[in-house]
C-alpha cells in the first residue's frame, strides 16, 4: 500500500512533473545553447555593460519611488477606515493585469509633449518626459509598484494592530505609532514587497518600450536589449538573457538568506 | 487623581451605559462575563473608541464629552495600559519597551533608559532589559507591561484582564506583586477581569456588569456576601433564590419556600452556601423546617469535596465530601433530599 504521507498520487504527480518541466527547460535550454566560447567577447561587447547598467540603475530608482509612495499607499489601504477604499484598492491594482503596453500608452497620453499633464510641463518648464531615462523608471515604476503595495497591505492586515493601540496608550501620536510601531513590525513584508517589485522593474518591456522608445544609453534596458539582439544575433541575444537571469537569481537568493526567510517566518507567526 | 466617566456605547448586540467613579489611589475592579462590555467601556477610557454619548473626565480635565465636542486622543491622555497578552513590541528590547512610553513624550534615551531599567528591577526584572519579549515567560512578560504603563506616572491605570493568561501558579505571585505595585500607585486603576478573586484580592470596590449595565456595586466583601445577580452568585458559590419575605419565612418566585432565622419582609434574596446543604437518600428525620426533595444534575470534583448541583422546586449547589458521596451512592440523575438549616440561610433586601 502507498504510504499516504510521503506518497503523491499519480494525478497530482503527473501534472505536477509537467509543471516543473515546462517552467525549468526553457532555463535549461538557455544554458545548453549559450555560447560558451564567445561568451567573455559578447559580455565585453560595446552596449552590454551600459545595457545592465541602466537596468539596474532604474529598477532600483523605481523600486525607491514604489517604497516612497506605495508603503503609505498600503497603509492607507490597510489601516483607514475612509469610504471608497475599495474602490481604491481595485484601482491601484489595475497596472497588475493592465497589459504593460496599455500602461505605456496611457503615460505616453498623459506625460507626453501632447499630454494633460506634460504640454503643461513643456510650456512652463521646458520639460519633455518621453523617451528618456526618467520615463523608463516612470514606467517601471507604473507596473512594478502595485506589486509592492498589496505585499506590505497584506503584511499590514497581518499585523497585529493591538501594538499600534498600546503604542497610543504610550503617548505615541499617529505618526510616531507608524514609525516606532507599524514599520518595523511589518519590515519584513517591505523587504519582500521591495524584492518582487525591483524584479518586476528590471524585466519591464512593454510600458518602457512604448513611453521611453529604445535608445541605447538613455532608455535601452536589458529586456529591450535582448528583444533588438535576436533580431540580428540571436547568441549575443542568449548572453545578454543569461546575464539578466543570473542577476535577478543572484539578487533573489542574496536577499532570501537576509530578508525573505524572516519575511515567510514572520508571516507564518 | 479621580476618575469620573459615564459611558454610552452602542456596537452591534452590545449597548453599554455605565456610570464609574474612582478616587485618588482607588481600586476600581469591573467584573463581569464575557460580552458584558467590559473591555469596551476600558477602550472609552482609554480613548482608543469614541462613546456614543457620555462624558470622561479625569482631575476634573475633559476628556470625553461628545455632545461638547471634546475629545482627547489616547495619547495625550495621561495613561497606562496592561492588555491581557502583554503584547510587548516584539521589535524592541525589554528595556526599550518599558521606556517608549518615556522616549514617546521627548525624554532623552539614556535618561529614559535609566527609568526603564529602574522599573524593571521594581517588578522584579533587574539585568533582563537585554532580552526580546520572546525570551520571557509569561509571568515576566506581564510584569514588563506592568512596569511599562507606569512608567509615565499616569493618573490612571487601566487593567485588562492582566492575569488571566497566566498559568495557575504564576497568577498567583503575579497578583500578590500587582497588589503590592497598586498600593503603591497613587493614581486611580481600574481593574476589568471576570475572576472574581482577582477583583477580591485586588480592589477597595467592585462595579459588576452585565449586558452593558451595572447591576451591582460596593465593596468586595458585600458583593460577595449578598451577591445581586445569579452570575455573582455563581462566582461568590452561592445558590440565589429570590423571593418575598412574610416574617421568618420567603416565598420563592420560582416556587417553593424557605425558612430563615429573621423576620423578613418585601422582596429579598435568600442566599445560601453550598457547604451548608446536606444531602440525603430519604426524607431526614425529626423536623428540619428546610427540606426539598431534588434530583442530582451534575457533580464535579473541587478539593477534597464534589460539587453537586440539584435541580427541583428549589435549585441549590450542595458541597459533600467525597467519602460522603461515596457512601450515599450518588450518580447524576439519583433523587435526594436536601436540606437547610434556617439560620444558615442569608436574606437580604432586593
Amino acid at each position: 500500500m502507498r504510504n499516504r504521507r510521503s506518497g503523491v498520487p499519480a494525478p497530482l504527480l503527473i501534472p505536477a512533473s509537467l509543471g516543473v518541466a515546462f517552467l525549468v527547460l526553457p532555463l535549461v535550454g538557455l544554458l545548453v545553447r549559450a555560447p560558451w566560447g564567445t561568451l567573455w567577447s559578447q559580455l565585453t561587447a560595446p552596449g552590454v555593460g551600459e545595457a545592465l547598467r541602466l537596468s539596474l540603475v532604474c529598477a532600483t530608482a523605481a523600486t525607491l519611488i514604489s517604497l516612497v509612495l506605495g508603503v503609505p499607499l498600503a497603509w492607507v489601504l490597510a489601516r483607514s477606515r475612509a469610504r471608497g477604499r475599495s474602490v481604491l484598492r481595485a484601482l491601484v491594482t489595475v497596472p497588475l493585469v493592465l497589459p504593460p503596453v496599455v500602461g505605456g500608452v496611457a503615460l505616453f497620453l498623459v506625460l507626453g509633449r501632447q499630454g494633460i499633464i506634460g504640454r503643461w510641463l513643456y510650456d512652463v518648464a521646458g520639460i519633455t518626459i518621453p523617451f528618456t531615462t526618467p520615463a523608463v523608471v516612470i514606467a517601471e515604476t507604473f507596473v512594478a509598484m502595485p506589486f509592492l503595495v498589496i505585499t506590505v497591505e497584506g503584511a499590514l492586515r497581518a499585523a497585529d494592530a493591538r501594538f499600534e493601540d498600546v503604542a497610543a496608550t504610550l503617548g505615541a501620536d499617529r505618526w510616531t505609532t507608524f514609525r516606532r510601531v507599524t514599520l518595523p513590525l511589518v519590515a519584513p513584508g517591505i523587504a519582500a514587497g521591495s524584492v518582487l517589485c525591483w524584479a518586476r522593474a528590471l524585466g519591464e518591456f512593454g510600458a518602457t518600450i512604448t513611453f521611453a522608445g529604445n535608445f541605447p544609453g538613455t532608455t535601452q534596458t536589458m529586456p529591450l536589449a535582448v528583444y533588438l539582439a535576436l533580431q540580428r544575433d540571436p547568441e549575443a541575444a542568449i548572453v545578454l538573457s543569461l546575464v539578466l537571469m543570473a542577476v535577478s537569481l543572484g539578487t533573489l537568493l542574496l536577499l532570501r538568506d537576509r530578508w525573505l526567510g524572516r519575511a515567510g517566518a514572520g508571516m507564518a507567526a | 487623581m479621580s476618575l469620573a466617566a459615564a459611558v454610552r456605547v452602542r456596537r452591534g448586540a452590545l449597548d453599554l451605559d455605565v456610570d464609574l467613579g474612582i478616587a485618588d489611589g482607588e481600586v476600581l475592579a469591573v467584573l463581569g462575563p464575557n460580552g458584558a462590555g467590559k473591555s469596551t467601556l476600558l477602550r472609552v477610557v482609554a480613548g482608543l473608541l469614541c462613546p456614543d454619548a457620555g462624558r470622561v473626565a479625569v482631575d476634573g480635565a475633559v476628556w470625553d464629552d461628545p455632545a461638547g465636542g471634546v475629545r482627547v486622543p489616547p495619547h495625550e491622555r495621561a495613561l497606562g495600559v496592561v492588555f491581557q497578552d502583554a503584547l510587548l513590541f516584539p521589535h524592541l528590547s525589554v528595556l526599550d519597551n518599558v521606556a517608549f512610553g518615556l522616549r514617546t513624550r521627548g525624554v532623552r534615551r539614556p535618561v529614559a533608559r535609566q527609568a526603564a531599567g529602574r522599573w524593571l528591577a521594581r517588578v522584579g526584572l533587574e539585568g533582563l532589559g537585554d532580552r526580546r519579549p520572546d525570551e520571557l515567560s509569561g509571568g515576566q512578560a506581564q510584569r514588563a507591561a506592568l512596569a511599562r504603563a507606569l512608567v509615565g506616572d499616569p493618573a490612571l491605570l487601566l487593567l485588562d484582564e492582566p492575569l488571566s493568561a497566566l498559568d495557575a501558579r504564576t497568577r498567583l505571585t503575579v497578583r500578590a506583586e500587582l497588589r503590592r505595585h497598586l498600593a503603591e500607585f497613587a493614581g486611580s486603576t481600574v481593574l476589568v477581569t471576570h475572576d472574581p478573586v482577582d477583583a477580591m484580592a485586588l480592589a477597595d470596590r467592585v462595579v459588576v456588569v452585565e449586558d452593558g449595565g451595572v447591576v451591582q456595586a460596593g465593596t468586595p466583601l458585600e458583593v460577595s456576601r449578598a451577591p445581586r445577580t445569579d452570575y455573582v452568585a455563581r462566582l461568590v458559590g452561592l445558590s440565589l433564590l429570590p423571593g418575598t419575605g412574610a416574617g421568618t419565612s420567603v416565598r420563592l418566585d420560582g416556587g417553593g419556600e424557605v425558612a430563615v432565622a429573621e423576620e423578613t419582609s418585601g422582596p429579598v434574596f435568600a442566599a445560601v452556601r453550598p457547604e451548608s446543604v446536606a444531602l440525603y437518600l430519604s426524607r431526614p428525620d425529626g423536623s428540619p423546617r428546610n427540606v426539598w426533595p431534588a434530583r442530582l444534575v451534575g457533580a464535579t470534583p473541587h478539593g477534597a469535596t464534589v460539587r453537586c448541583e440539584l435541580a427541583g422546586e428549589v435549585p441549590l449547589v450542595a458541597d459533600v465530601t467525597a467519602t460522603s458521596f461515596a457512601e450515599l451512592g450518588l450518580a447524576p440523575g439519583s433523587e435526594v433530599w436536601a436540606s437547610v438549616k434556617a439560620s444558615e440561610v442569608t436574606v437580604y433586601a432586593r
